[in-house]
């Protein structure tokens, strides 16, 4: 079983397999993605003839769906929900900055209780809530306003963002800190010079999160936003459900790309600092 | 300096022996006031809805009550009474436990293995399922349900011509979203798409810390790797594979926008309901806020009765470190 040979060759021929299972996998997990951009160019006619086009240039195709949606109600759209998201996700990482500061920097009475808080108040089903969330907006002469709408995106990344940063924030020794001051910096001078740049990963990360969350969200917009007040999500959905029979399929999956395009950018552009976020986080737990 | 290396020898605290140390940082209010924030958001914007829909569940609630035309009257268990003598209920409870059980378990599964691949395949093929693993967790929730709505179109559909291609005739027009099962197996090939990305980068980030001399010192006494991996990688992950199991349970428990847009492809609402969407159905639809509110109720108990373990386990973590 171990003789030279095998042992010199296995592994070998043993990664190159890997590697192939690892290319058809990221095939299989890129396919979708690639048919979303590949289908917005196609034509409906081309997009019904029996046999699939499988590129989007060449003979039958257009950019002209995208000139279909890129309408007046899409960019409202658009400008709701970037307004919402930046709203949501600002506050929840200055909020959940403090509280991650304040949990794991000092002693608090009730810390562990705040900790089980945290946790429990993630498992509450967001469709468990809408129902007393929109009573309660509605009361208040929130509903259908953006204040309305971030209150309870806030609360709804809040959890999760303040659990993430408190690993972070239990990762950066606060020994450096006080080193800094026994050198003679202002303890707000040494915190920005030298706690806020090791935290960046983790805040790029958490913020991340929040992002995709908020962008993502379906119910609560449904629930607490007037029809004629979408953002990018109902958007959307608005084009598939008109009719069966008269989907505009190229000028949906275009509208999906325009959707997806500027948060895959995001990711690409914020990788490197999300993958080492998560390293440092993952050190703490 | 001399000063500072004859204070090594005793802690900050020793230097001030009126006060012990643990009075005196309870008293400062400074760490309490960064809660502030925090804790207002929270209570505003889920603890008062929660308490508001826990007294909801226990009242008679409905459109008149709702209109004002009339009071909600408190009607004791009674909603919970008639929710859990439905068998609808009990259906839709076992039908979401399996469900989650399910995408959950293969979402660890897979996403642990793409962790390990990306570990061990050269780097080209990591970047290339990096950056594909990137794409499908980046590209938003809507979008993702319609390309996969797409790709299993009855008549357009790449994965009915593919089918067919090979030879399995019968997919010719086959309309994967009318049976309930095959309505659950695509829910569960999109949940599981949607949420591998994020398990594959969170261990793969969890592995890069496993210490490589470990793993080489247990190769050389002869370790296999199913031993390496049991003996010293899975503990040494563990606190972030059980946060990310913990994850995947709840999302997969509660997941909704997914069922609900299939239902709105073409599924049949009542045989594919799971708790989320049978809420909504009950809620908005048919204006039952006080049943409804009664299932969101069951839901959270379920919800927590299953990730039990885990909380404890992550708690008993808390108090070590």
């Amino acid at each position: 079983m171990t003789t030279p040979t095998t042992r010199t060759r296995r592994p070998r021929t043993g990664r190159t397999l890997l590697s192939t299972l690892a290319i058809v996998i990221a095939a299989v997990w890129a396919f979708p993605v690639y048919w979303m951009v590949n289908s917005s160019f196609q034509t409906l006619g081309r997009l019904r003839s029996p046999d699939p086009a499988w590129l989007p240039f060449g003979g039958d195709t257009s950019p002209d769906a995208y000139g279909r949606v890129a309408d007046a109600s899409f960019w409202d759209a658009m400008q709701l929900s970037l307004t919402v998201t930046l709203l949501a996700v600002g506050s929840g990482l200055v909020f959940a900055f403090l509280a991650a500061l304040a949990i794991s920097r000092f002693r608090l009475r009730g810390k562990t209780s705040f900790i089980v808080v945290i946790l429990v108040v993630q498992m509450i089903p967001a469709e468990a809530l809408f129902i007393s969330q929109y009573k309660m907006l509605s009361g208040w002469g929130l509903f259908n306003t953006v204040a309305g709408l971030t209150l309870l995106y806030l609360a709804m990344i809040l959890p999760f963002t303040i659990w993430m940063l408190r690993g972070f924030v239990a990762g950066v020794p606060a020994e450096l800190e006080e080193a800094a001051m026994v050198d003679g910096c202002s303890r707000f001078r040494a915190f920005f010079t030298i706690t806020f740049p090791l935290l960046a990963p983790g805040l790029v990360a958490s913020g991340v999160y929040g992002f995709l969350q908020c962008w993502n969200e379906i119910t609560l917009a449904t629930v607490v936003m007037d029809p004629a007040n979408q953002t990018i999500p109902l958007w959307l959905q608005g084009m598939t459900t008109v009719s069966n029979q008269a989907i505009d399929w190229p000028a949906v999956m275009a509208g999906a790309t325009l959707v997806a395009i500027p948060v895959i950018g995001l990711f690409m552009f914020v990788q490197n600092k999300m993958t080492s976020g998560m390293v440092s986080g993952a050190v703490k737990g | 300096m001399a000063q500072a290396i004859t204070d090594t020898e005793a802690p900050p605290e020793r230097a001030d022996p009126a006060a012990p140390p643990s009075r005196n940082r309870r008293r400062r209010p400074a760490p309490y006031l960064l809660l502030v924030p925090a804790l207002a958001t929270l209570l505003l914007g889920l603890g008062y809805p929660l308490v508001r829909q826990v007294a909801m569940s226990f009242q008679e609630f409905g459109l008149a009550q709702q209109f004002g035309t009339a009071d909600p009257g408190w009607i004791g268990f009674d909603n919970y009474v008639s929710i859990l003598s439905d068998p609808t209920t009990w259906a839709v409870i076992v039908r979401s436990v399996v469900f989650c059980f399910v995408a959950a378990s293969l979402t660890m599964v897979i996403g642990m293995g793409v962790a390990l691949l990306m570990r061990s395949v050269s780097t080209v093929a990591r970047l290339i399922l990096q950056v594909s693993m990137l794409a499908a967790w980046a590209t938003p929730l809507i979008a993702s349900l319609t390309v996969w709505n797409w790709l299993f179109d009855t008549r357009y559909g790449v994965v009915n011509w593919l089918l067919v291609k090979i030879g399995f005739e019968s997919f010719e027009d086959y309309s994967w979203l009318a049976n309930p099962w095959t309505f659950f197996l695509v829910a569960c090939v999109i949940v599981v798409w949607m949420s591998v990305p994020f398990v594959a980068f969170s261990l793969y980030a969890a592995l890069t810390q496993v210490p490589e001399e470990t793993l080489e010192a247990a190769q050389l006494d002869g370790a296999s790797r199913t031993q390496r991996f049991r003996h010293i990688i899975v503990p040494s992950i563990r606190p972030v594979l059980s946060i990310v199991m913990l994850l995947q349970i709840v999302w997969d428990l509660r997941v909704f926008a997914q069922i609900k847009y299939l239902q709105g492809a073409g599924g049949t609402v009542s045989e594919t309901n799971l708790l989320g969407t049978y809420l909504y159905q009950l809620g908005i639809a048919q204006s039952e806020y006080g049943v409804a509110s009664a299932v969101a109720m069951v839901m959270l108990l379920l919800t927590l009765g299953l990730t039990f373990g885990y909380v404890r386990s992550l708690l008993r973590e808390e108090r070590a470190s």
